[in-house]
């Protein structure tokens, strides 16, 4: 089995205030708008060396998205830095009008997405926002797994015109996908190869996978991991030929259930090849304060979490 | 100096527009339309900067937002008749297939919307977004915008109105239509709003009345006053003192027709008076 090694702990947020400063340096169109939260996006070095092209709106995360969609009008590329909650909700209409159904080129980037914002709690958590976005007909949804992963997509969206919404987050985790590798939108990467399991992972659960898979591969059953960056357009075929080959799938994801990868990919999987899915995800349920492992745990988000969904998935082959 | 008389003419057939495309559909937005035709008119025939032809990003040319988007068909009117797109296309307002949606969108290629609006509030920080992009390009046009006054009780605008006055945007002009209705009724009724020129005031804006917005000399002297006011670190902000329904007597000083299709009659009231001017559709 293929395995991956840890270069050591990051925080996917910091890959996008990597990836965002080298942006500012090669496209003079890249602009970036924040809602007073420049530090925990990480969007500092950005507004240090662009700063006329750092737009500070305060605590207004609906005027960020108008003013955004507006700088596209003379040719900006407008990047938005704000929590995954008020990247979304707080805003769906603003994103539904002026950015989605007006075919605008921003780039709505979200930290703190997912229970591992630990200790803030719900109000902050939000376990929505994949199946949000994804509803909006022509945005591209983006679910980042590494420091490294996040700074290349950050870098590749830049060069795709339309609205994107990237999701990342706050804690330091593995970081173990090619420094400088090339993130192409929609394209499902298969990390390991396996025949009797699937597992399809986005976000900081692609680790969570790669560790079941060892795990699993001890017991001999092998399992192939594929890391889902891109929700939508969601790469169809990776997903058919994968669940064709081994029978059954688990889906993983720090998302709700309902409107999230699990779902997305059950609906390939029925319209095409009908295959056994279990899906690791929040079952319908706020989050609440604690640390991100503790949350993980409980809300059934880890590496333990796949085994057990694994195990059962192959059982109903 | 502008021909009065040739724009009075053309808000004539602008309002004759108006009720032909609302009434033939049975549906849309007349009121606040016919308040707005002289705005329009004057907006587009004589105070903005504009290139020829149509393209999105509009650089080298003043840009307009619409943010009150369901008086699309005083928009579509204007529009044509600036030569945007034929002015028979107006036949097709609100049909299926067609690019003259209930409100305004950028989604079927029609020429001259930049922004889909309808969903109210969104228009200022649009247009805030859009006055960067030209300082940014180091373009010297002007971006207009026009509110409801209504609308101004969303809370998005309010975010912008503040954000405008801290970052000295001074390449903007949003004017706000003053007709005191809303769909449930006088906006001092529905949420009442205090005194809309000492509320962007106390936000730091300079403030222009235009009390007579249905008159053409006023609302042109109104605007180019604005416009005289621009590049000195404040957003301007004008306030048109409007009738809602203006040029036809019935639909006149309510918020009757705010959403309200006339029948047979009424348009033909409506029509005989308002007398073709540059020719019906």
């Amino acid at each position: 089995m293929k395995t991956y090694t840890n270069t050591g702990n990051k925080d996917t947020r910091s890959g996008f205030g990597a990836g965002l400063e080298e942006l500012g340096k090669k496209n003079e169109q890249v602009v970036a708008l924040c809602a007073d939260l420049t530090g925990s996006l990480k969007m500092d070095a950005f507004k240090a060396n662009h700063p006329e092209r750092f737009f500070q709106v305060g605590i207004a995360e609906a005027n960020m998205i108008g003013m955004a969609a507006g700088m596209t009008i003379g040719g900006k590329i407008p990047f938005t830095g704000t929590f995954a909650n008020f990247s979304t909700g707080r805003v769906y209409d603003q994103i539904r009008q002026s950015v989605a159904y007006s075919g605008k080129n921003v780039k709505i980037c979200a930290s703190h997405a997912g229970i591992t914002l630990g200790e803030d709690g719900a109000t902050h958590q939000i376990l929505e926002d994949i199946g949000l976005m994804k509803m909006l007909p022509g945005m591209t949804v983006i679910n980042t797994c590494d420091y490294n992963q996040t700074k290349a997509a950050t870098l590749a969206i830049a060069e795709y015109d339309g609205p994107v919404y990237l999701r990342f987050g706050r804690p330091k985790v593995a970081n173990f996908t090619p420094e400088n590798g090339e993130f192409k939108i929609g394209e499902a990467v298969e990390l390991t190869q396996g025949n009797d399991v699937t597992i399809i992972a986005t976000g900081h659960l692609v680790w969570e996978a790669l560790e079941a898979a060892k795990t699993l591969n001890e017991s001999g059953i092998s399992a192939e991991v594929i890391n889902i960056h891109t929700i939508k357009p969601l790469d169809a075929n990776a997903i058919i030929a994968s669940a064709k080959k081994t029978g059954c799938v688990v889906t993983a994801e720090e998302h709700n259930y309902m409107g999230g990868l699990g779902e997305s990919v059950a609906r390939v999987l029925s319209e095409n090849t009908p295959t056994p899915i279990e899906m690791v995800a929040t079952q319908d349920t706020f989050g609440e304060s604690g640390t991100p492992a503790q949350l993980m745990e409980k809300y059934g988000l880890n590496a333990e979490a796949i085994v057990k969904a694994a195990t059962k998935v192959i059982a109903r082959k | 100096m502008a021909d009065i008389a040739q724009l009075e003419d053309m808000v004539t057939q602008v309002r004759r527009d108006i009720i032909r495309q609302v009434h033939k559909v049975n549906s849309g937005h007349p009121g606040g339309s016919l308040g707005c035709a002289e705005f329009f008119v004057a907006l587009y025939q004589e105070v903005m900067d504009r290139k020829e032809g149509f393209d999105m990003n509009g650089e080298g040319e003043d840009l307009f937002f619409l943010s009150n988007g369901h008086i699309s068909p005083v928009f579509y009117s204007v529009l044509a008749r600036s030569g945007y797109f034929p002015v028979d296309e107006l036949n097709t307002f609100r049909l299926l297939d067609s690019r003259l949606q209930g409100h305004p969108t950028t989604h079927e290629g029609l020429p001259g919307i930049r922004m889909a609006s309808g969903s109210l509030g969104q228009g200022i920080s649009v247009s805030l977004g859009a006055a960067a992009a030209k300082k940014l390009n180091g373009d010297k046009h002007l971006v207009y915008t026009l509110c409801g006054d209504g609308e101004l009780q969303e809370g998005q605008n309010w975010e912008a109105i503040m954000y405008a006055a801290a970052n000295k945007v001074d390449n903007l002009i949003v004017s706000i239509d003053l007709n005191g209705q809303q769909i449930d009724g006088s906006t001092d009724a529905v949420l009442g709003m205090g005194s809309v020129r000492a509320k962007f005031e106390a936000f730091g804006w300079d403030v222009v009345d235009v009390e007579k917005g249905n008159d053409m000399s006023a609302v042109i002297d109104g605007l180019n006053t604005a416009k005289a006011k621009t590049g000195n670190g404040k957003p301007i902000c004008v306030l048109l003192h409007t009738i809602m329904g203006n040029g036809i007597d019935f639909m006149m000083h309510t918020h009757a027709w705010h959403g309200k299709a006339p029948n047979d009659e009424q348009l033909a009231e409506g029509l005989s008076q308002n007398p073709e001017t540059l020719g019906d559709y």
